[in-house]
């Protein structure tokens, strides 16, 4: 039976329908105290390889789907389970304190860190609270705050990135949204102490770069990480808001492009069928990930850690620099393949 | 290309083109203001540096133009010239635009880099023209982050004019990087505690105003800019409610506190130097005068 839950995406309905079954068997076995772990194992091992053969065949489209998952874990989810303890902090202490953007200290083993992330909702009302996670110049001056003060007391600071975009209402651009984003790059640039950013689920544009100029940037397998929503882009380019498919392809927004551009470090491998079917499971891999690059950061003297962060994105970009070849004036353009990329 | 050979190859038959790419001046005496609809004649719009004489409308102007009024007479000379725009997604048509544009404006990207004087004070210079929209992609990134290293190095001030309406979406995820690799390259200038002014210009939105035009230690506007976050045509697509209506302008943006003036165009060349000579001493400016 076709699933009628909105939280279960088109491809995955084969998944939830074995699920259900599986459900359903269990409960009998409860129910009339028969085993039947057999037939269930049998079904779990169906599942599985249904799983395992529609996300073999994903759409970057259907990456997009998947970061958006309603039953996708959040950043507070991460929280809770990749940190031992942690005390959210609030506010910004120039405006006021938005729930889109959260953040606070939090240990990690032996380690005390600063974690700030966006954070979206699960149902309409906490939607709307977090303002689908959409952060206002509120949020990245708190985030900004809570970086300062990582630096201050010499720990890392660890962001989780999942928002669709920045929030740019009337008031997020009275409040100065751009110079709020803009200042957060260029802190983050020199701030002395290590970052890693972990970009969970949605990397929407400037609303994710705000928060994720790091040492190390990490991201989730089904993550997207994007200068514009497909949608919005297949809009404005191609004035045909229905291609979104063939421009979430044409965006490179998956995270084995991000990868293969640059701009990512690592990408951390979900759980079977995705991040939702197993948070725990996922969180655990992230954890595993920012002890791994910490282990490696906290020995850099902080001077070369920054010197090393600029470096690192000041290498971004693809283009042809003609001018560090020998002089060879009057070359057609079409000869001049090489790509390299930006000096370091 | 200097400024000279510039304007001596918008004679011809490129002309027309050329000057598609910012507000076009029809080749003929006269032409009629896109916002009172006043006739002006084009020797006297030119004399007022492309202002409105009647209504004060801001012609956008290209980037040479912008280098002839604001530069002193023959010092700018252009750096990174030879930085070539690539298609590294393989995006559909990207090459073509591209082409395109680089016929319309004789210029390879939108941004124009490189060292000049300004009141006999040696400054970096950025001017932008409307090349893909004045969109920022990798080359664009690469030549602010450069002009910012140069003038690092150099100890010289930094004074940019922004035109743009963001990060070039053919570029993808590298272009939504340039404004990271802008930032971390204005903050070095900054703290060689060295002078980076902005004059925001008609349009200037999105990936470059939510980066290095934001960073200003000194932010200028021209008067009805349109100035913010959201370019205009994702601020369209939102729907966005309650806009009041002088939103997303240089007006708007003075109003709430994000900007030190607005300028019109024929004080903006001496604020600058007032601001050079403050950060830099004044004594510079008056031995080159
Ligand atoms: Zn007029």
């Amino acid at each position: 039976m076709p699933s009628k839950d909105w939280t279960v995406l088109d491809f995955e309905k084969p998944i939830a329908e074995l699920d259900e079954q599986i459900a359903q068997i269990k409960r009998l076995t409860q129910e009339q105290g028969i085993d039947r772990s057999e037939e269930i194992a049998a079904l779990e091992r169906d599942r599985d390889r249904a799983i395992e053969e529609i996300f073999s065949n994903l759409t970057p489209w259907d990456r997009v789907l998947l970061a958006r998952h309603p039953k996708r874990p959040y950043t507070l989810d991460y929280v809770r389970i990749i940190f031992d303890d942690y005390v959210e902090l609030h506010g910004d202490r120039l405006y006021g304190d938005d729930h889109a953007m959260v953040g606070g200290i939090a240990r990690l083993g032996d380690r005390h860190v600063v974690f700030v992330g966006q954070q979206k909702g699960r149902d309409l009302k906490e939607r709307q609270y977090r303002n689908f996670g959409m952060a206002k110049p509120d949020g990245y001056r708190k985030a900004l705050r809570l970086m300062k003060l990582a630096e201050k007391f010499k720990r890392p600071v660890i962001t989780f990135v999942d928002t669709p975009a920045a929030d740019c209402s009337v008031d997020a651009e009275a409040r100065g949204i751009s110079e709020a984003i803009a200042r957060n790059m260029m802190e983050m640039s020199v701030l002395e102490t290590p970052i890693i950013s972990v970009i969970l689920g949605e990397g929407g544009s400037g609303g994710a770069i705000g928060i994720a100029v790091a040492d190390r940037v990490i991201m989730m397998e089904n993550a997207i990480y994007s200068v514009i929503p497909p949608e919005g882009c297949a809009a404005i380019l191609w004035r045909d808001p229905s291609k979104y498919k063939e421009m979430a392809a044409a965006l490179r927004i998956t995270s084995a492009d991000a990868l293969e551009l640059g701009v990512v470090d690592e990408v951390i491998k979900e759980p079977l069928g995705g991040a939702h079917r197993n948070p725990e499971a996922a969180a655990l891999s992230v954890k595993a990930a920012i002890v791994k690059h910490l282990e490696t950061l906290e020995k850099i003297p902080v001077q070369k850690l920054v010197d090393a962060r600029y470096k690192k994105f000041r290498s971004m970009g693809i283009f042809e620099d003609t001018s560090k070849k020998k002089p060879q004036k009057k070359v057609p353009a079409e000869q001049q393949e090489q790509e390299e990329q930006g000096e370091a | 290309m200097s400024a000279a050979a510039w304007f001596k190859s918008r004679v011809g038959a490129d002309r027309r083109l050329v000057r598609q790419s910012v507000d076009a001046l029809p080749d003929g005496l006269w032409t009629k203001c896109p916002k009172c609809s006043e006739i002006l004649f084009n020797k006297e719009l030119e004399k007022n540096l492309r202002v409105c004489s009647k209504c004060g409308y801001h012609y956008r102007l290209s980037a040479w133009e912008r280098i002839q009024i604001t530069a002193d007479e023959g010092t700018f000379k252009e750096i990174e010239t030879g930085l070539v725009t690539l298609n590294p997604l393989n995006f559909p048509d990207y090459e073509a635009k591209i082409e395109r544009d680089k016929a319309k404006t004789g210029l390879n990207d939108g941004m124009v880099v490189g060292l000049a004087e300004i009141g006999g004070h040696p400054v970096g210079l950025g001017v932008t023209d409307w090349f893909m929209g004045g969109s920022m992609g990798s080359v664009y990134g690469e030549k602010v982050a450069r002009l910012f290293e140069l003038a690092t190095k150099k100890k010289l001030p930094v004074v940019m004019f922004t035109m743009s309406g963001g990060a070039r979406m053919q570029e993808g995820i590298l272009s939504l990087m340039q404004m990271a690799k802008t930032a971390a390259a204005v903050a070095r200038h900054s703290k060689a505690g060295l002078p980076y002014i902005v004059v925001l210009t008609d349009p200037t939105t999105a990936g470059v105003h939510a980066s290095f035009a934001s960073l200003g230690d000194f932010i200028f506007a021209e008067p009805g800019a349109l100035i913010g976050f959201a370019g205009a045509r994702v601020a369209a697509q939102a729907g966005l409610i309650d806009r009041p209506a002088n939103f997303q302008t240089a007006e708007f943006q003075l109003e709430h506190g994000m900007i030190d003036r607005i300028l019109p165009r024929r004080e903006i060349k001496p604020t600058i130097i007032k601001v050079l000579d403050f950060c830099m001493g004044k004594e510079v400016s008056s031995d080159a005068e």
